[in-house]
């Protein structure tokens, strides 16, 4: 292509102050650059409420994507559904009466745990989510895996929530904007998550790969104990996340760990759920038993 | 550049009719306007776990800057690369930066190789994003400190493959933003 024809442009002065104004405000802006970049690495939060704000001005629309998403998804899933449903009915009928057998066996479970709790005095944590929320984006070009959700602090949600999804952890809420927040989530190699094997209880940690796998590495060395299809799940430790949420199935072993799968792939999940943090828990948890200690104590003699 | 120069060079949905010029501000408002909802498009329904999409846009202002060169003032990549930080992800600044010295780099290029094809700008753009996404992911290293090797190579590929489509889509673009709608 020729090149541009206004980069000489004559004898005008005006229009020659002009090119050359273009250009210092153009170096002005690497300067700028570096400055800002120097800033949000050193403080990363620094910048957010550009950035809680910018995503406030997109909600409407990742709202409405979050919406198309479920329909053509839906629509895929009806029609797959259609071709396979003879067959599918048989295997629900079957189902549904498993489960009936099954229902009966939990409920006497339930009752018999409720018994067993009381005898003891535990007090079950009132583990109610803070909000739940749609997905509506995430940083699909860049390395830093952030995702926002539509939900922010006018519904209580703060920043170090952990998200998780009805099949395990998603990732933990960092900035939080009146209706909008930031996850970051687990495939981010910022978020480092404490986990267990769910069979024994090995302890390990997980983190991001950035590549939508996430790498899980032993705390203990030496030989290496992980098997293909080991599923860890969370330990607890750290009072971020509630123990036993499913985080990664190991899918490669290597020498001092695992590649794993993520258990909840954040592009299946539609709806995901913001949790109290689970120190704050803990702590509702404890002042429960107290008080509740003080009314059985009272209520004893 | 003159709005008579533009108008030259369009085709026959842009005929010059005698008493019809483009809209002003769509004229010069539509390549910011394309490439700031580039920016945003990762609000789009694709929640990804992995840098999936190509920096879209940055291949979009590469576009638009190859398409119409003085187009686009050269500190344009101060406004628009702090727009794309809102929405990228990246560290804040990151945008700025390599935005200013990408629009920067280009008056270099215009200047040393001042004739040249498709190829040739495809070329250009090519290595200009695999540079931009590496120093990103630079970046992004810095920000977390744990070192990311070939996360960024399915990128680099897609988006060397979609530039002529991110082309097409631009002089499509292009076409719109001079659709004579002002009466004289």
């Amino acid at each position: 292509m020729a090149r541009s024809q206004d980069r000489r442009p004559g004898n005008s002065r005006r229009a020659q102050y002009g090119v050359f104004t273009g250009y210092v405000i153009a170096i002005i802006g690497v300067v700028a650059g570096i400055a800002v970049v120097a800033v949000s690495l050193i403080n990363p939060d620094a910048f957010s409420f550009a950035r809680s704000s910018a995503s406030e001005v997109a909600r409407p629309m990742g709202q409405a994507g979050a919406k198309g998403r479920a329909t053509s998804q839906g629509v895929i899933a009806a029609v797959g559904a259609y071709f396979n449903a003879g067959r599918q009915n048989a295997a629900l009928t079957r189902e549904v009466e498993a489960a009936r057998a099954n229902a009966v066996t939990m409920q006497s479970l339930q009752d018999e745990n409720r018994r067993l709790k009381a005898l003891l005095g535990i007090v079950d944590t009132a583990n109610r989510p803070v909000a739940t929320a749609h997905l509506i984006g995430s940083t699909a070009a860049s390395t830093r895996r952030f995702a926002v959700i539509d939900v922010g602090s006018r519904l209580g949600v703060q920043a170090g929530q952990p998200v998780r999804a009805a099949a395990g952890l998603i990732g933990r809420v960092i900035e939080a904007g009146p209706n909008t927040a930031r996850v970051l989530l687990i495939t981010d190699p910022e978020n480092v998550v404490p986990v267990r094997r769910v069979r024994d209880g090995l302890a390990a940690f997980v983190q991001g790969a950035s590549n939508g796998r996430i790498d899980i590495r032993l705390i203990n060395m030496g030989v290496n104990p992980v098997k293909k299809g080991d599923v860890f799940v969370t330990s607890g430790s750290g009072g971020l996340y509630p123990p036993g949420i499913p985080v990664a199935v190991a899918t490669e072993p290597h020498r001092d760990g695992a590649i794993g799968h993520l258990a909840a792939d954040p592009a299946d999940n539609e709806f995901v759920v913001v949790q109290p943090a689970y120190r704050q828990q803990a702590l509702m948890q404890l002042e429960q038993i107290e008080k509740d200690g003080v009314k059985s104590t009272s209520e004893t003699p | 550049m003159t709005w008579y120069d533009l108008r030259k060079s369009t085709s026959d949905i842009t005929r010059n009719r005698i008493n019809r010029a483009p809209l002003p501000l769509l004229a010069t408002g539509l390549p910011w306007l394309t490439i700031m909802l580039a920016s945003m498009a990762n609000f789009s329904p694709i929640i990804a776990s992995a840098p999936i999409l190509p920096p879209i846009a940055y291949m979009m202002l590469l576009a638009w800057r190859m398409l119409r060169p003085g187009m686009l003032p050269v500190w344009a990549g101060l406004p628009l690369g702090l727009f794309d930080d809102l929405y990228s992800g990246q560290p804040f600044g990151s945008g700025i930066l390599l935005w200013s010295a990408t629009l920067l780099a280009m008056e270099v290029v215009d200047e040393q190789f001042r004739w040249r094809g498709f190829v040739g700008d495809w070329a250009v753009a090519g290595s200009l994003t695999t540079a931009y996404l590496f120093l990103c992911s630079t970046l992004a290293t810095l920000a977390t400190g744990y070192l990311l090797p070939l996360v960024i190579a399915p990128q680099v590929l897609v988006s060397l493959v979609l530039y002529p489509v991110m082309t097409g889509i631009v002089a499509l673009l292009d076409r719109i933003r001079l659709i004579p709608l002002k009466r004289l």
